[in-house]
């Protein structure tokens, strides 16, 4: 095994992650009612938002406080006031969320005490205004949306009557997959509370009347009563206890946290499905073993064509897990293995799993585009996996990509692919495999005849 | 009405024909107004980017230089350095302990492994408030390395994007500037393009036409640019501005400095393509040129005006509105639209000059609403209350309109087909047919599931 810890360096060259905030929106939008404010430069805003327009095409109205040169020397605090009667004027917000960027924090801006003096000061006692530094240049889009989540729950839970619904936390996923998510719980007859939830506001059906901000999102009282919850599952294995949402629930409220893999593939979802199991005791339908055995299937036939693949994986590190448990189950070996997040988790988490690979890998953390490249040159790669941005490994080394994560801005629906659950992980290989056919069979008759027929050059 | 809810926001809004005339432009966008405005370093970068043998090095944290990676449709017929993103990826003991030591580390590696001629380094906004020298860092590690390092002071809070232009235009004028051998004299029908970026051949499309009668296209800054051309670009006797927003200020110090007239142009539309052509050839004053130019004006109207007729049958009496980021955009887009029968019924940009809403306003019908550095809720608002059939902006207000059930037409930095000269209003014509007459506004205005 090889490992190669890229980390701090003095250039960054094409990088393979964005940053906090961002994360922190995504986290937000999967609030019913919510607004986002950024408390800093109007720039990073109108990144932000074009990014994520540009993944799910939903209008992604996100205001700033637009600091200016003044606001910087002196502190934004008017801005920040301004900003914030300003969206509960336009868009009439039931929860606001307050994110700042690097420069509000690097001038040191302390977000929290101006929130409640905001509340104060309007006379909305009870308002909920969830604040959540996330400094951009403290971590990754990855990491901001975590630590958003458990901002919001810190901010929204109560003691509470202890109750049968369990918490189900989950990381940056499409909202086909939120959704599928939702029919397995519905189909054991589960009562969850799914955080976020933002398989309706970022994937809103058209209607005939536009509505600022949409309908649909995990509801606040239901924030609120998460505290009660008989178990919180997070699908969040590579993230630190400091930003976990189900830890502070545990901390705080005694309840019980299951921290589980994305379920992306047959184990990682047969592990979602029994731990389901393991704390309600519902059965599992016939229709579900129908599935399971359906992805069995589908594995058993396509494991020549998928034994022929050698991957590059990359993206958030949920993202990259799963993934790599997806492939490594179908024989697809993952040779280099990256994130831009900075977690050694990854490798603790694959140790195992790789240990008897005999084959050298790479895991690759808090790294870019620049090295993963490095990696996939004459390696035999032969597919990549991962967000958009890989689409530079496609133009450079001609590797073919399968998109993956986000962003996808490059392809239309990246925003609803289906990757969890056992139909999902069929779908997703499925698009695997037959990635590696198309690219097998465009080459297949120029490779044969220079191969054997054009030896003697 | 709702949208206008922000009473600040007034201000920056007028209706042809109703009391005032005249807007508010040019200032700070309003904290909480959701405005669509990028910062001064991406104006910075939008206007060199094209530069293709260039490092541009983002000196900041990550996020600023993810965001821009590669995003712009520019083309090169040479280099490709350009299309990488390079940042020093700030971190938190780097606020902490200053970044100037690691923006000097980072230039030396990338001149190391690329052996760029030239090196462009911007700054981020926390760059501007922890104070490191770009000037001084750039001066040292430019005689270290013997080439051109030029910092870019674009620091986000300082302004908007016409500051990030300002910015690019001084870096430009550094490098131009910076002669080790003396100039040589003018060339005869030579010129600069001033301001267009090459995206999806544009810059190719109009060298072919100069080229075509004669002119010799000396420069462009900066589509399809490199560190040599840019060198060459007092010998040409004439510069053309087409966006004039990023550009003129260039314009007006090469003037100064080096006596080339300028003149502004723009090749959107058939009649300001058509109308600069002979402002061109009127400023060479060479009976050939000018003699060249009328026969390519007439030849590619014969091509061209069949197409545009046959869309405008199917186009006459639609509605458009259109926010787009310079006022000389705005102001070619109503004339081109009234080639294919269509009125603008809204107006706006992000970073539009007073003179240029004066000429909006001129150009307008009664009625038509103009405004400066609008919001979703104002854009929304709009179309629905003039009823307009296609919205013309950038990618962030796409999703917006679709979900009002308008049209929409890209006119921003990605796009990948060209919209400028005789060939780009074919395409623009052929656009606006693709999203206005598709059958999808149909299918989402009939029908349905029967209860
Ligand atoms: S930090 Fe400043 S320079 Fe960077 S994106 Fe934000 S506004 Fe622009
Ligand atoms: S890294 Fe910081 S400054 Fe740059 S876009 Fe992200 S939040 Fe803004």
């Amino acid at each position: 095994m090889k490992k190669d810890k890229t980390g701090y360096r003095n250039v960054s060259e094409n990088p393979c992650n964005m940053c906090m905030p961002l994360g922190g929106i995504l986290a937000l939008k999967g609030i019913e009612g919510s607004m986002v404010l950024l408390h800093g430069s109007q720039g990073c805003a109108t990144y932000m938002r074009r990014t994520i327009s540009e993944h799910y095409n939903e209008p992604i109205d996100v205001a700033s406080t637009s600091l200016n040169e003044k606001g910087t020397v002196f502190g934004g605090e008017d801005n920040f006031k301004k900003g914030l009667d300003n969206i509960r004027l336009v868009y009439q917000p039931e929860i606001i969320g307050v994110l700042t960027t690097c420069l509000a924090e690097t001038i040191g801006e302390d977000i929290e005490r101006m929130a409640k003096e905001y509340i104060k000061d309007r006379e909305i006692e009870g308002f909920p205004i969830i604040s959540a530094p996330t400094p951009g240049y403290a971590g990754t889009q990855a990491e901001g949306y975590f630590s958003t989540l458990r901002k919001i729950i810190m901010g929204l839970a109560k003691e509470t009557k202890k109750n049968k619904k369990i918490n189900v936390i989950v990381p940056h996923i499409s909202t086909a997959d939120l959704r599928e998510i939702k029919r397995i719980l519905a189909s054991m007859d589960i009562e969850a509370i799914l955080l976020p939830d933002y398989s309706d506001t970022l994937d809103a059906p058209y209607t005939k009347t536009y509505e600022r901000i949409v309908s649909g999102g995990t509801k606040v009282q239901d924030i609120a009563s998460m505290s009660g919850s008989q178990a919180t599952i997070e699908m969040a294995e590579a993230i630190d206890d400091v930003i976990s949402p189900g830890a502070f629930l545990k901390q705080e409220y005694g309840v019980p946290l299951y921290r589980i893999p994305l379920p992306v593939g047959l184990k990682n979802t047969d592990i979602f499905i029994n731990t389901l199991k393991q704390i309600t005791g519902s059965v599992i339908p016939l229709d579900l073993s129908a599935e399971r055995g359906r992805l069995l299937d589908g594995m058993i036939d396509s494991h020549k064509h998928n034994f022929q693949g050698i991957a590059a994986i990359f993206g958030e590190p949920e993202h990259v897990l799963s993934a790599v448990t997806l492939c490594m189950e179908n024989g697809i070996f993952p040779q280099v293995i990256a994130t831009g997040s900075k977690t050694h988790r990854l490798e603790d988490l694959l140790y195992e799993s790789l240990a008897e690979s005999e084959q050298d890998y790479h895991i690759m953390n808090d790294t870019d585009f620049s090295h993963i490249r490095e990696k996939c040159k004459n390696s035999g790669v032969n597919i990549a996996i991962g967000h958009s941005e890989g689409k530079y490994l496609t133009e450079k080394e001609g590797i073919p990509l399968v998109r993956y994560g986000f962003p996808i801005h490059d392809r239309i629906g990246g925003q609803r692919l289906l990757s969890v659950g056992y139909t999902g992980s069929l779908s997703f290989l499925d698009r695997i495999t037959n990635t590696l056919l198309d690219h097998k069979y465009i080459n297949y008759r120029s490779t044969m005849l220079q191969k054997y027929y054009d030896t003697r050059s | 009405m709702q949208g206008l809810a922000i009473q600040e926001r007034k201000e920056s809004i007028f209706t042809k024909g109703e009391q005032r005339n005249t807007l508010t432009c040019d200032t700070d966008s309003i904290s909480g107004s959701v405005s669509q405005r990028a910062c001064v370093y991406c104006g910075a970068r939008v206007v060199l980017n094209p530069i293709t043998d260039a490092i541009h090095l983002v000196h900041g944290p990550i996020g600023c230089a993810s965001y821009t990676w590669d995003i712009r449709g520019s083309l090169s017929s040479g280099e490709e350095l350009y299309r990488n993103s390079f940042s020093t990826d700030l971190r938190e003991q780097d606020i902490i302990f200053g970044g100037e030591k690691k923006l000097t580390q980072a230039i030396d590696d990338l001149v190391t492994k690329y052996h760029p001629p030239l090196v462009f380094v911007y700054s981020t906004c926390i760059v501007g408030v922890i104070g490191d020298d770009l000037e001084a860092i750039c001066k040292a590690a430019s005689l270290k390395h013997q080439i051109e390092i030029i910092p870019i002071e674009s620091s986000g809070f300082i302004g908007n994007k016409s500051a990030g232009y300002r910015a690019a235009c001084e870096g430009l004028l550094r490098l131009i500037k910076n002669q080790p051998n003396p100039i040589p004299p003018k060339e005869k029908n030579t010129l600069n393009l001033l301001g267009d970026f090459n995206l999806a051949a544009e810059t190719w499309i109009i060298k072919s036409y100069l080229e075509r009668v004669g002119i010799k296209l000396n420069v462009t800054l900066t589509g399809d640019s490199s560190y040599e051309q840019i060198k060459k670009t007092p010998i040409a006797s004439l510069n053309i501005v087409q966006c004039a927003g990023s550009m003129i200020y260039l314009a007006e110090k090469l003037k100064e400095e080096y006596d080339i007239p300028y003149l502004r142009i723009s090749f959107i539309g058939i009649e300001d393509t058509i109308a600069s052509l002979r402002k061109i050839a009127a400023a060479l004053g060479d009976e050939q040129i000018i003699k060249n130019i009328e026969k390519l004006i007439r030849k590619e109207q014969e091509k061209t005006w069949p197409v545009i007729d046959y869309y405008k049958h199917k186009l006459q009496g639609k509605k458009a509105a259109v926010y787009v980021g310079g006022g000389f955009k705005a102001i070619s887009l109503i004339k081109q639209f009234r080639e294919l029968g269509i009125e603008v019924v809204i107006v706006g940009t992000q970073t539009g000059s007073q003179a240029e809403y004066q000429t909006i306003g001129d150009l307008v019908q009664q009625g038509t609403v103009i405004f400066d550095d609008t919001n979703p809720a104002e854009l929304e608002n709009f179309i629905i209350d003039k009823g307009a059939d296609l919205l013309v902006g950038g990618v962030k207000d796409r999703p917006l309109a679709y979900k009002l059930g308008t049209a929409f037409i890209d006119h921003n930095h990605d796009r990948k087909h060209a919209l400028c000269g005789f060939v780009g209003a074919e395409n623009f014509a052929k656009e606006v047919y693709s999203t206005v007459c598709s059958p999808v506004w149909k299918a989402i205005r009939t029908g349905g599931m029967t209860e």
